[in-house]
């Protein structure tokens, strides 16, 4: 017995020979990663892409050529400061632009505006004066300050603010609320997904990021999960099992991230542009 | 719960006023030291030379900015970001454009499978795909052994070792990386637009592709704009690419702005502040005359 396809089914085929093959392109380098780390350098090279036996001596290799466990530490060290302390600074701004809103505030928040014209290239050799005067290289906050306060974030709270009913603040001050605690205990938990959606942003940004820390953290010691997979790559001769598993474990968060809070994610880069 | 005095003699709405201000002083202050003020201190660094210690006014003091335009790597690396932009960015978004416009389509089955996968790429970093592509393109890399395999080559080809298919490669890895992000803003957008619009063009016998180009490309005009704007900004910056996956290389033949600038700066050799700095400020202006154009679109939308 066969299944008919209905015509409307039938009429979408090409559609979904294109959604699968651009799927495909797009899943595939993802699993040649895994299986390239479980791979052999040599076998990798000539083209090996099912799962071998060579995962653990990777590992091994990849312990003994580079501190992957305190790049790991760094890396989350970072990212989840910058992370809270990002979200906590700009949801205080987005709050303040948008529930105290009057027109001084607004000239303000249209300055601030065009700080995203600025590229991250055109600061960083000040920048990196400022840290190194202050004595800040290497550390946390040579890797954060520059990037907790962003329009983007900003502008996130605030659009996000908009449905932020107002009468909540009215009845909290009515309770003898202090504004400031109007914000941690109305606001805060009333604006918890856009606080996801930020979270995870502003996470993925500062996991990713390369070029600033490559020039503030110089030191190994300092030395966060991008730059050691860079590091892994730069040689003269490239040893690819190892080097897609360094890619696996620098990948690794940032992918779960990505599937227990795929939405999040979507609505955090989509979220500060809607009209 | 105690009553909150009213702290300083304030009254309640002067309070609220302190209040507001207060919240929002973090943020700006941060961005104020964190951008502002090194754009200005960029600007000035730019009128001078020297090492990094002893720096002194150029003299003539526009030396850095006649420098610039006779510097063929600096103008190599403009040409070769403009190249992408020109090539990647149209392909890219056509291609997320009707992504989403397929995945819009309610007929289609498995469409949440189908947009995890697209989006997927967005959950690497710029540092891995690049190496994952770096690899993948090797000499002695998947993509050579396949098409020897496939007998379509005689020997292997050196991708990245050639000027035009190491551009190639920096494009289709720029497209992977970034279609799925923004199909996501146009299927943000599409789920805005109410579907009566479609069954009315289709009761009015419109075929797929008449709808896709007279109903939905024109109402989704301000995010299209938005992409193009995002798009351009980010390859005018690009970095992690350039610097990961061809190096630059070879012989300059794909270096980008940024990465340019970072090897004067950061990079081997001498240090020079002054030019790097004059460089960047070039890069500034393409970035803000675009940032500008993006307001004044934007103004009209509202």
């Amino acid at each position: 017995m066969t299944k008919r396809i209905s015509s409307t089914q039938r009429r979408l085929i090409p559609a979904y020979i294109f959604l699968v093959i651009f799927s495909l392109i797009c899943v595939f380098p993802f699993y040649w990663m895994l299986t390239a780390a479980t791979n052999q350098s040599l076998d990798v090279a000539r083209g090996k892409i099912v799962f071998g036996t060579y995962l653990m001596e990777n590992l091994k290799n990849l312990l003994e050529s580079q501190n992957l466990w305190r790049a790991l530490g760094n890396s989350f060290l970072y990212s989840t400061v910058q992370t809270l302390i990002s979200i906590f600074v700009c949801s205080l701004g987005g709050y303040g632009f948008e529930l105290y809103h009057d027109p001084g505030k607004d000239r303000v928040f249209s300055v601030l505006l065009l700080a995203m014209m600025v590229p991250q290239v055109a600061v960083m050799i000040p920048l990196f004066k400022m840290m190194s005067a202050w004595g800040l290289l290497n550390s946390v906050w040579a890797f954060i300050l520059p990037s907790i306060s962003t329009p983007f974030l900003i502008m996130l709270f605030r659009q996000n603010s908009r449905t932020f009913p107002m009468d909540l603040m009215d009845a909290g001050r009515i309770d003898g609320l202090g504004e400031i605690a109007i914000y941690f205990r109305v606001y805060m938990p009333v604006m918890k997904s856009t606080y996801a959606a930020a979270g995870v942003i502003t996470f993925m940004n500062s996991w990713n990021a390369y070029l600033w820390p490559k020039v503030v953290m110089s030191d190994d010691r300092a030395q966060t999960m991008p730059m050691l997979i860079a590091n892994l790559a730069s040689g003269y001769t490239v040893d690819y099992g190892m080097l897609m598993l360094g890619v696996l474990f620098c990948s690794v968060p940032t992918i779960i991230i990505f599937f227990i809070l795929q939405k999040q994610f979507a609505e955090g880069i989509t979220g500060s542009v809607k009209g | 719960m105690k009553k909150e005095k009213t702290a300083k003699g304030f009254t309640l709405v002067q309070r609220q006023r302190v209040a507001g201000w207060g919240f929002l002083t973090p943020a700006t202050l941060l961005i104020t030291i964190m951008s502002f003020y090194p754009i200005i201190q960029a600007f000035i660094t730019s009128f001078k030379t020297g090492s990094s210690a002893n720096m002194q006014w150029a003299e003539p003091l526009l030396y850095n900015f006649t420098r610039m335009f006779k510097d063929k790597i600096f103008m190599r690396s403009v040409g070769n970001t403009f190249l992408y932009l020109i090539i990647q960015v149209p392909i890219m978004l056509v291609l997320a454009l009707l992504l989403a416009y397929l995945l819009n389509n309610k007929d289609i089955k498995l469409k949440g499978l189908f947009r995890t996968c697209i989006f997927l790429p967005c959950a690497t970093s710029l540092v891995s795909y690049s190496l994952i592509f770096k690899s993948l393109f090797a000499t002695q890399g998947l993509v050579n052994s396949v098409l020897t395999g496939l007998g379509i080559f005689q020997e292997n080809f050196n991708f990245l070792g050639t000027p035009w298919s190491a551009k190639a490669i920096i494009i289709i890895a720029l497209i992977w990386r970034w279609t799925g992000y923004n199909m996501v803003f146009y299927l943000a957008a599409m789920q805005n637009i109410d579907y009566s619009v479609y069954e009315a063009a289709s009761l009015d016998g419109s075929s797929a592709w008449h709808t896709f180009w007279h109903i939905t490309v024109p109402l989704l005009r301000p995010t299209i704009i938005m992409t193009v704007i995002m798009s351009i900004n980010g390859t005018l910056q690009l970095f992690d690419e350039s610097m990961n996956l061809t190096s630059g290389g070879p012989a300059n033949s794909t270096i980008t702005m940024s990465h340019y600038i970072y090897n004067i700066s950061f990079g081997q050799g001498v240090a020079n502040f002054g030019y790097a700095s004059a460089l960047s400020f070039f890069v500034f202006v393409l970035v803000a005359v675009l940032a500008l154009i993006n307001m004044k679109v934007g103004d009209t939308r509202d």
